[in-house]
């Protein structure tokens, strides 16, 4: 089993157009679904003011973060406008494979060195 | 002081309409005025019922002149009062129940009649003409069962019966007994175009079909037969063939008279003392029934009566179709004749088409169909008769082509002259809307419309409006007159919620497949506006869509700025008790709620609250008895109150027992945007009800109900709506007022902003005066508060949506070293 990614829930758990939490021990990272049904994971933390981008109105492949409205892009945690964002800074965002419906989650950067 | 001469007008229709207008800029105080209005109403705009039709407008929207303006002018309106006869030597007319005026001048403006095809069965029930706002009712209410309608005729009036018809939900058939449609202001090949484009929408279309009779079932209409041998069934026939100047009492009052009333240039009749004026006159033997020479005539006919000289010498005539999503614009003459040119323009894939008519080089009639932008330019050039040789080869392209300019619509309008046409309708030039513009300090087309009128009637020359506003006031324009909802639609809130009306569109996928979308799921700001408009248009029908909600509203809390929630319980008019104030400290101290707040609407904010934690805080407190006070909602937040008769030695009413009663049967009800509302018990208006969006004064007599204050991002005093005398009515009134805002303003729109753009007098009238729409608009809220008033804190302790409270995963005891 590759160790690196985590099952995490099934793809029903994420509702249409939302969002669901995965705590980690470094950071909270969004799950989300958006209409034609494809899971994003990113994390939960608006690159503004560390908004919860999980508490944002979904639209196409994006979120638009519920504190000041900056929209970020899903699929690269990048943020709408010039330079995109504040700082050019963008979200992070996280690999996700889905099998038999279930999602699998890479939380961790670097698990293998810090095994070893 | 010398007796003012009396003027009785025949017919309240636009022409008559626009001739007071004239008239009182000229010489306000030179007549005592009279009128006489077959129909029982006042002024409208007869040449929008297409869209009252079709929904897409309301008939308050098309009203020109409302009782006010009458009673402000020092008019007699008499409504409903048809003119039987005219006695011209003692200078009286007489209405059909007897009422009677002198007159020193008369003016006949009785306009035109529909055109009834005499075959047998034309007088049957279900046989319509389109007229008046009573043929429009009449449609509405047949169409409100479906079934299939004929539309006989294939013109202009025709084509916009059979589109609204289509629009209300029937199954229409176009007959028309010509080739092609509308073969008065079009040639065979934008008829073509046309009809493509009617039958797209889903409306048959016969030609060459002669109507033979109309069939009858159980005393009603129940086909046309059409010579050829076929029967259409029909629930109801609208004719639509024409019109003829109404001149009956004229002819009967011994005038002369021809197909209309005649008239010379000064639009005097055959008698000095009378004159005529609109559709009813014959003026150098033509008859219009077209708005803009009506209005040419009004202005001519205003200036004499106010003792200026002055002539109409007819009008050239441009028509434009008023059916949404097909644009056509003709204008001049465009017959086969000798020594005629053409210049014809095909983009069959684009459905653009554009055919000129030329006569020694100067254009004589234009055909425009799909883009239309050019109608204004090609019909300047009509009317001057401008000699279009140097551009020959290039003028069918358009102005932005032919004139060497740029293709930018701004240059476009800039290059026309001063006395350039813009509102064809109304007859206004370029040059006195740019030194309105100016002189008047006008910000938006709202502004032009009220003072210049221009583009106030079909309003098809909006467009040019905006550009001249841009060219006046450069970046200083905010074309905020309709600014589209948001970058996924070029619709502005107003259409938006018109036509989730008229073509009954019931979810959000529907109304963004409808009305065209550019997104595949909307944005921010789009999808709670719709989610909204849906649900406070189809109460009991529409699923609310949490998705489409702002967090705040999912999950029946505020977020704060570290992502934390604060949660207000309900405070009935802001009373408490030992019981509710013990159970939010056991909150507190459960929860470790970090602060505790007294609000400035009367209520306990406790703030600090983890998202998960949410469930459980509302499970304690509404074990004592406490609700959701959606504090964050666009819903009614709180009924502040003072203590009133209970307590207060000045108090003259039960002002907390009042605000108690009000919010308990508002809560829950969701709004355009917040709404706070006040009740004091005495004027020393300790509860601050004059700076809510809605206030109560209580007085000795009653209840002086408020409206329209904030107290916000903006500070406004309120405005009085009305007087009630019993609490039963200043609930009425509340309620009411509150019901019309949620049908009207738009998302996110307070009630002080919403009133300022629909005007403080129209909802004054509608809640004070129209005392049947009141209770009406009454009626409507408590139909939907049957669904509203569940207390979402509670059906969240139950489990619904519960995923939103519980993380999918908790890794935070996995370490990544392990």
């Amino acid at each position: 089993m590759d160790t690196d990614f985590i099952d995490i829930g099934t793809v029903e758990d994420v509702p249409v157009r939302g969002s669901r939490l995965v705590k980690t021990p470094d950071a909270t990272i969004a799950i989300f679904k958006t209409m034609e049904g494809q899971i994003f994971a990113i994390e939960d933390k608006c690159p503004h003011l560390s908004g919860p981008l999980s508490q944002g109105i979904v639209h196409g492949n994006r979120v638009t973060c519920p504190l000041h409205n900056l929209v970020i892009d899903l699929a690269n945690g990048q943020a709408d406008g010039p330079g995109g964002g504040p700082n050019g800074k963008c979200v992070k965002t996280f690999p996700i494979e889905i099998m038999d419906g279930r999602i699998l989650l890479k939380p961790f950067d670097v698990p293998s060195e810090k095994v070893a | 002081m010398p007796q003012r001469q009396k003027l009785v007008i025949v017919g309240n229709g636009m022409a008559p309409g626009r001739m007071l207008e004239e008239l009182l800029k000229r010489s306000p105080r030179a007549y005592d005025i009279t009128i006489f209005n077959a129909e029982p109403r006042v002024n409208y705009d007869r040449i929008m019922l297409s869209p009252v039709l079709s929904a897409e407008k309301t008939f308050e929207d098309i009203i020109i002149h409302d009782d006010d303006w009458y009673a402000a002018n020092d008019i007699t309106l008499h409504k409903g009062k048809r003119v039987a006869r005219i006695d011209r030597d003692a200078k009286v007319v007489e209405a059909e129940d007897g009422t009677a005026a002198s007159y020193d001048r008369l003016v006949l403006a009785t306009g035109s009649s529909p055109f009834i095809i005499p075959v047998p069965g034309h007088d049957l029930p279900g046989v319509l003409a389109y007229r008046d706002l009573d043929d429009v009712d009449a449609m509405v209410e047949a169409a409100e069962h479906g079934g299939k309608a004929v539309v006989i005729g294939g013109g202009l009036l025709g084509l916009e019966a059979a589109a609204g018809l289509q629009m209300r939900g029937m199954d229409v058939t176009v007959i028309h007994l010509m080739p092609t449609l509308m073969e008065r202001q079009l040639d065979t090949a934008a008829g073509h175009l046309l009809r493509q484009a009617v039958e797209a929408r889903g409306i048959k279309v016969l030609t060459e079909a002669n109507t033979q009779s109309i069939t009858e079932k159980d005393g009603k209409v129940a086909g046309v037969q059409i010579e050829d041998g076929r029967l259409l069934p029909a629930d109801i026939v609208v004719m639509a063939v024409g019109i003829k100047p109404s001149s009956g009492i004229a002819k009967d009052a011994g005038l002369t008279v021809g197909r209309g009333i005649s008239v010379d240039d000064t639009l005097c009749t055959s008698d000095p003392a009378v004159s005529a004026v609109g559709e009813c006159v014959e003026h150098r033997g033509m008859c219009y029934g077209l708005v803009a020479p009506l209005y040419e005539m009004a202005k001519t006919l205003a200036a004499n009566l106010a003792g200026e000289e002055a002539s109409y010498t007819g009008s050239v005539t441009s028509t434009k179709l008023k059916v949404t999503g097909i644009n056509l614009f003709s204008a001049g003459d465009f017959a086969d004749a000798e020594g005629r040119e053409e210049i014809v323009l095909r983009d069959a894939s684009n459905g653009v088409y554009r055919r000129l008519v030329l006569e020694d080089n100067r254009i004589v009639g234009a055909v425009l169909y799909g883009d239309v932008a050019d109608g204004a330019w090609f019909f300047d050039l009509i009317k001057r008769s401008t000699d279009i040789s140097e551009m020959r080869d290039t003028v069918i392209f358009g102005q932005g082509f032919a004139g060497g300019t740029p293709l930018d619509p701004t240059a476009a309008v800039a290059a026309l002259p001063d006395d350039g046409e813009i509102c064809g309708c109304n007859g206004i030039c370029k040059g006195t809307i740019v030194e309105a513009i100016g002189e008047l300090g006008l910000k938006d087309v709202e502004g032009v419309r009220m003072h210049t009128k221009a583009s106030a009637s079909c309003g098809s020359c909006t467009g040019l409006v905006e550009q001249l506003l841009t060219l006046s006031l450069g970046d200083d324009y905010d074309p905020a007159g309709v600014p589209p909802m948001c970058g996924c639609t070029d619709l502005g809130h107003g259409d938006v919620r018109r036509l989730i009306v008229a073509k009954n569109l019931k979810t959000i996928p529907d109304v963004m497949q409808e009305l065209e979308w550019t997104s595949s799921c909307g944005c921010a700001k789009c999808r709670p506006a719709l989610n909204y408009y849906l649900l406070a248009t189809w109460p009991g029908e529409y699923t609310d869509d949490n998705q489409s909600r702002f967090i705040n509203e999912r999950v029946h809390a505020n977020i704060q700025k570290d992502g934390t929630y604060s949660v207000v319980p309900r405070m009935w008019g802001g009373i408490t008790s030992a019981d509710e104030l013990r159970a939010i400290a056991d909150v507190t101290d459960k929860f470790n709620v970090p602060t505790v707040k007294v609000t400035g609407g009367q209520r306990i904010d406790l703030l600090g609250i983890q998202k998960e934690d949410l469930p459980a805080v509302w499970a304690d407190l509404n074990a004592a008895g406490l609700v959701s006070g959606h504090a964050y909602g666009k819903a009614l937040r709180t009924v502040k109150t003072c203590v009133g008769t209970d307590w207060c030695r000045f108090g003259t009413q039960d002002s907390t027992g009042f605000g108690i009663r009000i919010e308990k049967f508002m809560w829950g009800s969701w709004t355009p945007a917040k709404v706070k509302m006040a009740v004091s018990g005495c004027p020393r208006n300790c509860s601050e009800a004059t700076c809510k969006d809605v206030g109560v004064i209580c007085v000795d007599s009653g209840y002086e109900i408020h409206f329209a204050g904030a107290a916000g991002l903006e500070i406004k005093g309120t405005v009085v709506l009305g007087h009630a005398s019993t609490e039963d009515e200043a609930l009425e009134i509340i309620v009411a007022v509150t019901q019309l805002y949620r049908e009207q303003a738009y998302y996110l729109e307070r009630i002080h902003k919403w009133a300022a753009r629909v005007g403080v007098d129209t909802v004054r009238e509608q809640i004070m005066d129209d005392v049947e729409r009141r209770k009406a608009l009454f009626e409507r809220f408590c139909y939907s508060q049957k669904f509203s008033q569940i207390d979402p804190w509670a059906e969240r302790v139950q489990g619904d949506q519960a995923h939103e409270f519980m993380p999918l995963a908790d890794l935070t005891r996995m370490q990544a070293a392990e």
